[in-house]
């Protein structure tokens, strides 16, 4: 069964259509990629898989239970993890208290275990040594690299990455893709949108497009970027 | 050295304080009881605005109904005063249930504008309440307050009148209320609700992603807060003996001052209303002969203060120095190599 199912998703802001029937199924410890355009919805079907939009029609399903009328909290509870596009991190925090919050609230984890646990994340994503440095401080790359082992702090079964590699260069990316990699082997399912497209086919499995809110395409990442209208769409390559 | 010095002077602060009513003289009993209120007042606000992003100006409400609660105990059903108290505390705190109910549907200026609106309905409602004189309010009868429990041994020890030994009784209360609120609220803001408070006024959308309830912490927040402001409000009049509404929902009184207070001293620091309430007390003796120019000169000081050092000064200390005597933060453990010494 699938871990994490949208059936006919749709959400509509007055006229704009930002996502219309999508559909697909994440297998557990699947990775799948997402990409298409900028305005594709892409942002958007995260925040109505995360609960931060609630979508028009259609349901989502975490394990096969309906979890449309849930709230991100409880989502978070019940193992959807995710990245910002835009970090966001808890500014006057530490890194630290950053990843503590998250594995007491979202992780429910206790305050014996939390801080050992926090601190393997912490060296897992290279933070360690800026552990009690102040998280609105931190350059790009830790910023990025906070958002993922916050996530990661919530013991997610599913987690949700929102261009994390964008604006890091070859190195940096390399490092994340390592750890992204990682967490992947552990047994982690990863829905990962992304634009830096090596990245995200070192670790994923299946592409899917989307385009204007709906799903142009799904499948093996080569056939994906050969189709014709993948490359007209998203690439902006007539065919 | 440096460590150990600080806890030692509070330490010595709080016994003096405490022995004050019996090496002090009356009046200045009576200053500084008013002087502890508005502390505790002020660490109820500063825990609201400062730490729970609720900038609730209507907190006048809670005193009022506390101290409202306790005049019902004691005149309509013959209680003890500090029985009174307790049960004007918990009525604030079941009163602030329907009001979080509906100002939390507002934000910002709007949740302020709404809990003002809330504490003048407050007002208005009480000064319908006939038997406790309506409009014009009523006198606590001296005689229940001078049979409070612990009287003739305060006389004993201190050797004043009555009277006095009641002003000694309810300034050792204050004292007790400002030690409670301070470690109260340090406890509640290194636990994990504290934690995520402190995440949710941070970044809300965040929070919320990693698991953690805004509105559920901010409840609690505005609960505990009206229960410690209610008491404070009982304690408030049981000491100065008679009510009326304009005096128990006073805005300028229980709130205005605080806020003003809080800002002054640190807003979102633990030490801030401290500072702010000695600062106020300060002010407040050095210009106290001036009427309304004393009004004036707070209002500029606030509002220079809000100009030129936006996190008060406390928060102006901690941002120059980097230490904090109160701190907050939750150090990461230490990771145990054998290099290390």
């Amino acid at each position: 069964m699938a871990i994490l199912s949208l059936r006919d998703v749709s959400k509509r802001f007055g006229a704009l259509t930002v996502a219309e029937a999508v559909s697909f199924d994440l297998a557990p410890g699947e990775a799948l990629g997402i990409i298409g355009p900028n305005g594709a919805g892409k942002s958007t079907l995260f925040n109505l898989i995360t609960g931060n939009l609630r979508p028009d029609k259609g349901s989502v399903s975490l394990d096969g239970r309906d979890i449309t009328a849930e709230t991100p909290m409880q989502r978070c509870a019940s193992g959807i993890g995710r990245s910002f596009q835009i970090p966001q991190p808890f500014g006057h925090l530490s890194v630290y208290e950053n990843l503590l919050v998250a594995a007491r609230f979202g992780g429910g984890i206790s305050a014996a275990e939390a801080p050992d646990y926090c601190m393997d994340l912490l060296r897992r994503t290279g933070l360690a040594a800026l552990a009690d440095r102040q998280a609105g401080g931190l350059p790009l790359l830790n910023r990025k690299r906070l958002e993922l082992a916050r996530a990661m702090a919530t013991r997610p079964r599913v987690i949700l990455l929102d261009e994390i590699a964008g604006g890091l260069t070859d190195a940096e990316c390399g490092e994340l893709v390592a750890t992204i990699r990682d967490i992947h082997a552990e047994g982690t399912a990863i829905l990962w949108i992304e634009h830096v497209l090596h990245a995200l086919t070192a670790v994923v499995t299946r592409l899917m497009v989307l385009n204007f809110g709906r799903v142009l395409m799904i499948g093996v990442p080569d056939q994906v970027m050969a189709a014709p209208e993948v490359r007209e769409i998203y690439l902006g390559i007539e065919a | 050295m440096r460590k150990m010095l600080l806890p030692v002077l509070l330490l010595l602060a709080v016994i003096l304080l405490a022995a004050l009513p019996v090496i002090g003289s009356r009046a200045l009993v009576q200053d500084l009881f008013m002087v502890l209120c508005l502390l505790v007042l002020a660490l109820n606000w500063n825990m609201l605005a400062g730490f729970a992003g609720l900038v609730s100006v209507g907190q006048q409400a809670f005193v009022g109904i506390g101290a409202y609660g306790m005049f019902a105990c004691v005149i309509l059903w013959g209680m003890d005063p500090l029985a009174g108290l307790l049960i004007g505390g918990l009525v604030a705190m079941a009163l602030s249930v329907p009001v979080a109910f509906f100002t939390f549907r507002l934000n910002g200026a709007y949740f302020a504008i709404g809990t003002w609106a809330v504490a003048d309905i407050a007002r208005l409602g009480i000064s319908q309440w006939k038997a406790l004189g309506g409009g014009t309010g009523t006198a606590l009868p001296k005689a229940a307050v001078q049979e409070m429990p612990g009287i003739e041994a305060i006389r004993a020890l201190i050797g004043g009148s009555k009277a006095a030994a009641v002003d000694a009784l309810t300034y050792w209360l204050a004292l007790a209320l400002v030690m409670a609120m301070l470690v109260a609220s340090w406890a509640f803001l290194r636990s994990r609700m504290g934690l995520g408070l402190q995440a949710v006024r941070d970044n809300p959308v965040a929070a919320r992603s990693v698991g953690v309830d805004p509105v559920r912490l901010k409840a609690l927040v505005f609960l505990l807060t009206a229960f410690g402001t209610g008491i404070c409000g009982g304690l408030l009049f049981i000491q100065i003996g008679r009510i009326s509404p304009d005096a128990a929902f006073s805005l300028l009184d229980w709130t205005a001052f605080v806020i003003f207070i809080v800002v002054i001293g640190g807003i979102g620091t633990l030490p801030g209303p401290v500072v702010g309430v000695l600062v106020f007390y300060g002010l407040q003796r050095l210009l106290a002969d001036y009427g309304t120019v004393y009004l004036i000169v707070l209002g500029l000081i606030g509002i220079a203060i809000m100009l030129f050092a936006r996190r008060g000064l406390w928060g102006g200390f901690i941002e120059r120095t980097g230490w904090d005597l109160l701190p907050l933060s939750h150090a990461a453990p230490r990771p145990i190599t054998p290099t290390d010494p």
